[in-house]
C-alpha cells in the first residue's frame, strides 16, 4: 500500500548515491580531463607537507608511548583531504579546524614545536599568531563550523558594505572561509545549523567533510541512513561534492571548485573527502576491538601519498632521489622540533601561566587566585 | 531628560551603538521586521538593514556560535534570544569557545559579543519562558553575566556591555520591560560592568538583590524604615565577577545582610555572595543571613509564579528576623 497514492508530488530519490571523483586511480593513472595541471614546485610542496605530516605522527606516536606527550589524534591516511583542500585557498583566506588538522596547520606554516607543546599540555601550542587567520583547533564535535558561518558572515557583510559585491555582500575578491570536520560530525545539531545559515545567506564558506569511515568505534553506517553525506547538502540549498580523499588531485580539483565559488559569491560548498583513518581516534584509542586488520590492509593500497609518488614519477616531475631528499629533510626538521619542544617544555614549569589569557582585564579575585599559585611556585 | 521604560531604554541603547559603530550586528530570531518578541530592536531593521540586523534561522546553536565567529572576524555581535529558557540549545557554544578563544589562541581572537535575553518570571508566560538560571553562566571562567534592575542601568550597562572586549550574557527581567519608567539621560550613558551599585543608604541591615528583585526589595526597605529600620540596599548589576568589595564593606558596617534573588535557593548566587562574606567578613557579622529567594523547584506555570517568587511580605520577613537577632 502506497502512502496517500492521490496525493500529487514529485519523488524524491531517496537512493541517491552520489557517485565518487576520482583523478588520480590506485595505480597513480590519471584522468587526462580532470588533471589540474599543477606545476613541479607546487606538487613538491604538497607531497613535502604529506610526507612532513606522515612521518611527524608517526614520532608523536612514539612519543606518546614514551610517556613524552599526551594524547593526540593523528593525520596518517588523510593527508590528501587535508593538503589538497586546504592548498586551494589564499594565503588571507580563514581555516577553521576540528582536532586532526595537522597536516592542514603544517601546510598553513604551524610550527611542529608549538603542536608538540600543545600534545604535552601546554597552553602555549595552541598560541595563533598575530595576523594568522587560522582557529586554534576545536575538540567539542562539529561546534566549530558556526563560527565559520559567522566569520563568512563579516565576510560578506564588509564585502556588501564596500559595494564590492552584490546585495548578498559576494563577488569576486571576498575572502573565503574553509572549515573541517568529520563523518561523526554530521551527526551533530551544530553542524546542520551552520550548513544552514550558510547556504540561507549565501555565505563563502567551504564545508570539508573529511570522511574517515570511522567516529572511533561507529562506522558511517551508523551515523547515517543517508548513502553518501555530500548529498546532504542538496536539502540545504548547496552544492555537495564527493570525491576519492585519497587522490590529492581530487581533493584539490573539488576544494578549488569550491573555493572558486565562494569568492565569486554563489554561496558555500559541501565537500565530502572519502577517506580512512589508518590509525587510531586518539592514542587512547584500540580499533582492533571494532575493525578488522583486513580493511585496513585494503586501504593501506589506496595510501594517499604513494599515489601521488607514483604519478609524479610516471610525468617525470620527481624520482626517487628527490622522494629520498624529502624524506630526509622532513625527519630532520621533526627531530629539530621534538628537540626544541623539549627545551620548552622544562621552560615553561610555571603554574600560574594557567591564568593568563582567561580575562582581557582579570577580576581583583582571580588577582588573587594567581598571586596565590605564584606564591607556591 | 526623558522617561522611558526598560525596554525603549533597551532600544535607545542598541540604536546608540550601532550608530556609533558599524561593527556591531544584532541577530537573532525575529529581531528584524518583526522588532523582537518583547519590541527590543524596533525600528532597527528599517534604518541599518537586513545585514545589521539579521532575522536568524530559529536555532540558538548557530546564533550564539555564529556570533563567536563574527566577532572572532572583527565584528561586535549582539544577539538574542529569544528566552533565558532556550539558552541551554546554545550554552554550549558560550561554555566551550566564546568564554574560552581569547585563552585558547593566548589573546588572538578575542570574542566581544553579547548575548541579550529576556529572563525571570512574572509575566503569565508558558513554561520554560520565566527561568532564573544565572548562576550557570556565573559560574564559567570568561564570562560575564549583568542584569540590570531598570531602565536606567539598562541603558547603561547595555552600551557597556556592547564595548566589553569579552563576551557579556545580558539577561533583562521581562516583567520590569514596561512596569515602571524611569529618567534616562538623553546624552549617552556607559555603565560600569565590575560594580554594584548603593540604590538606598542605611546602618542596620545590608540588602543586596538585583534585576527585578531590586525594586520588590527597595519598597520592602521603603516600608521597614517606617519602623526604624534602615537597610543599605545594593544592587549587584553584575552577578560574575562579582563586585565583592562593595557587598563585603557594607555588611562589615550594618553586621547583617539579607539576600534576595529570583533563582532557586540551592547552590544558587546567595551562597556564593555568602561564602564571600563568610571569608571576609565573619567577625563583623552579627547574625545569619538570610536568603530570600525562589524555591527548590521549576518555576512553576504562571498560575502559581507569584507565590515562587520573593514578595515584599518575604523580604519584609526576613529583614525583621535578621534585624532582630542579638547579637
Amino acid at each position: 500500500m502506497g502512502y496517500a497514492p492521490g496525493m500529487p508530488r514529485s519523488d524524491i530519490e531517496i537512493d541517491l548515491r552520489l557517485e565518487e571523483m576520482h583523478v588520480l586511480d590506485e595505480n597513480g593513472d590519471v584522468d587526462e580531463d580532470l588533471d589540474p595541471g599543477l606545476d613541479r614546485d607546487e606538487l613538491i610542496e604538497m607531497a613535502r607537507v604529506m610526507l612532513l605530516a606522515r612521518r611527524f605522527d608517526e614520532r608523536r606516536l612514539k612519543l606518546q608511548q614514551q610517556g613524552r606527550i599526551g594524547t593526540f589524534a593523528p593525520v596518517i591516511g588523510q593527508e590528501a583531504s587535508q593538503v589538497g583542500t586546504v592548498s586551494a585557498l589564499a594565503d588571507s583566506d580563514w581555516v577553521v579546524p576540528s582536532y586532526r588538522e595537522s597536516a592542514v596547520a603544517l601546510w598553513r606554516g604551524a610550527s611542529m614545536t608549538d603542536l608538540l607543546l600543545y600534545d604535552a599540555g601546554f597552553n602555549e601550542g595552541a598560541q595563533v599568531e598575530p595576523e594568522s587567520r587560522d582557529l586554534p583547533i576545536a575538540i567539542p564535535v562539529g561546534t566549530q563550523l558556526p563560527h565559520a558561518a559567522g566569520i563568512g558572515y563579516v565576510i560578506a557583510m564588509r564585502h556588501a558594505a564596500n559595494g564590492n559585491g552584490d546585495e548578498n555582500g559576494n563577488g569576486d575578491g571576498s575572502d573565503v572561509v574553509m572549515t573541517f570536520f568529520g563523518d561523526g560530525a554530521t551527526s551533530e545539531g551544530d553542524v546542520h545549523e551552520a550548513l544552514n545559515l550558510a547556504a540561507l545567506r549565501s555565505l563563502p564558506v567551504v564545508f570539508v567533510c573529511q570522511n574517515n569511515q570511522w567516529a572511533i568505534s561507529t562506522p558511517v553506517a551508523g551515523q547515517t541512513a543517508s548513502a553518501t553525506l555530500a548529498q546532504k547538502a542538496v536539502a540545504y540549498g548547496m552544492p555537495g561534492l564527493r570525491v576519492d580523499g585519497n587522490d590529492i588531485l581530487a581533493t584539490r580539483v573539488a576544494a578549488a571548485e569550491a573555493v572558486a565559488r565562494a569568492r565569486a559569491g554563489d554561496g558555500p560548498t559541501f565537500v565530502e573527502c572519502v577517506t580512512y583513518r589508518m590509525a587510531v581516534h586518539t592514542t587512547a584509542d584500540d580499533p582492533s576491538v571494532y575493525r578488522d586488520e583486513d580493511e585496513v590492509e585494503q586501504w593501506k593500497r589506496r595510501d594517499p601519498i604513494d599515489r601521488l609518488r607514483t604519478y609524479m614519477s610516471n610525468r617525470d616531475l620527481a624520482g626517487d632521489d628527490d622522494f629520498e631528499q624529502l624524506e630526509s629533510s622532513v625527519s630532520e626538521q621533526v627531530a629539530d622540533a621534538v628537540e626544541q619542544a623539549e627545551a620548552r617544555f622544562e621552560e615553561l614549569g610555571d603554574p600560574a601561566g594557567m591564568f593568563d589569557h582567561v580575562w582581557a582585564e582579570p577580576p581583583p579575585y582571580v588577582e588573587a587566585q594567581r598571586r596565590e599559585v605564584e606564591r607556591r611556585g | 531628560m526623558a522617561e522611558r521604560t526598560m525596554i525603549e531604554a533597551i532600544r535607545l541603547a542598541l540604536h546608540e551603538a550601532m550608530t556609533e559603530d558599524d561593527s556591531v550586528v544584532v541577530l537573532g530570531e525575529d529581531v528584524g521586521v518583526d522588532g523582537g518578541v518583547f519590541r527590543a530592536t524596533e525600528g532597527l531593521h528599517e534604518e541599518f538593514g537586513p545585514w545589521r540586523v539579521f532575522d536568524s534561522p530559529l536555532a540558538e546553536a548557530v546564533i550564539v556560535g555564529a556570533s563567536v565567529g563574527m566577532a572572532i572576524a572583527g565584528a561586535r555581535p549582539v544577539c538574542e534570544l529569544q528566552f533565558s529558557g532556550f539558552s541551554y540549545l546554545g550554552f554550549h557554544q558560550l561554555e566551550e569557545h566564546a568564554a574560552r578563544m581569547r585563552w585558547r589562541s593566548r589573546g588572538r581572537f578575542s570574542v566581544p559579543m553579547v548575548v541579550r535575553m529576556p529572563y525571570g518570571a512574572g509575566v503569565r508566560a508558558l513554561e520554560h519562558h520565566s527561568e532564573s538560571k544565572e548562576v550557570i553562566f556565573a559560574h564559567v571562567p570568561g564570562l560575564t553575566t549583568v542584569i540590570p534592575s531598570g531602565p536606567r542601568s539598562a541603558r547603561a550597562l547595555l552600551a557597556a556591555a556592547i564595548r566589553s572586549p569579552d563576551p557579556v550574557v545580558f539577561l533583562e527581567p521581562k516583567s520590569i520591560y514596561r512596569s515602571f519608567r524611569e529618567e534616562v539621560p538623553d546624552e549617552p550613558e556607559v555603565g560600569d560592568l565590575r560594580s554594584a551599585r548603593r540604590v538606598r543608604e542605611g546602618d542596620d541591615i545590608t540588602l543586596v538583590a538585583w534585576g527585578a528583585m531590586v525594586r520588590r526589595t527597595q519598597e520592602a526597605a521603603d516600608e521597614l524604615a517606617d519602623d526604624g529600620i534602615e537597610c543599605d540596599v545594593i544592587d549587584l548589576r553584575t552577578v560574575s565577577p562579582l563586585d565583592e568589595s562593595s557587598i563585603v564593606e557594607s555588611a562589615q558596617r550594618t553586621g547583617r545582610v539579607a539576600i534576595v534573588h529570583e533563582a532557586h535557593r540551592s547552590f544558587g548566587p546567595a551562597g556564593e555572595i555568602i561564602a564571600r562574606l563568610v571569608e571576609q567578613a565573619f567577625w563583623q557579622l552579627e547574625a545569619p543571613i538570610a536568603r530570600v529567594t525562589g524555591y527548590d523547584v521549576h518555576v512553576p506555570y504562571f498560575a502559581r509564579e507569584q507565590a515562587y517568587l520573593p514578595d515584599g511580605d518575604r523580604i519584609a520577613e526576613a529583614i525583621r528576623a535578621t534585624v532582630e537577632e542579638p547579637s
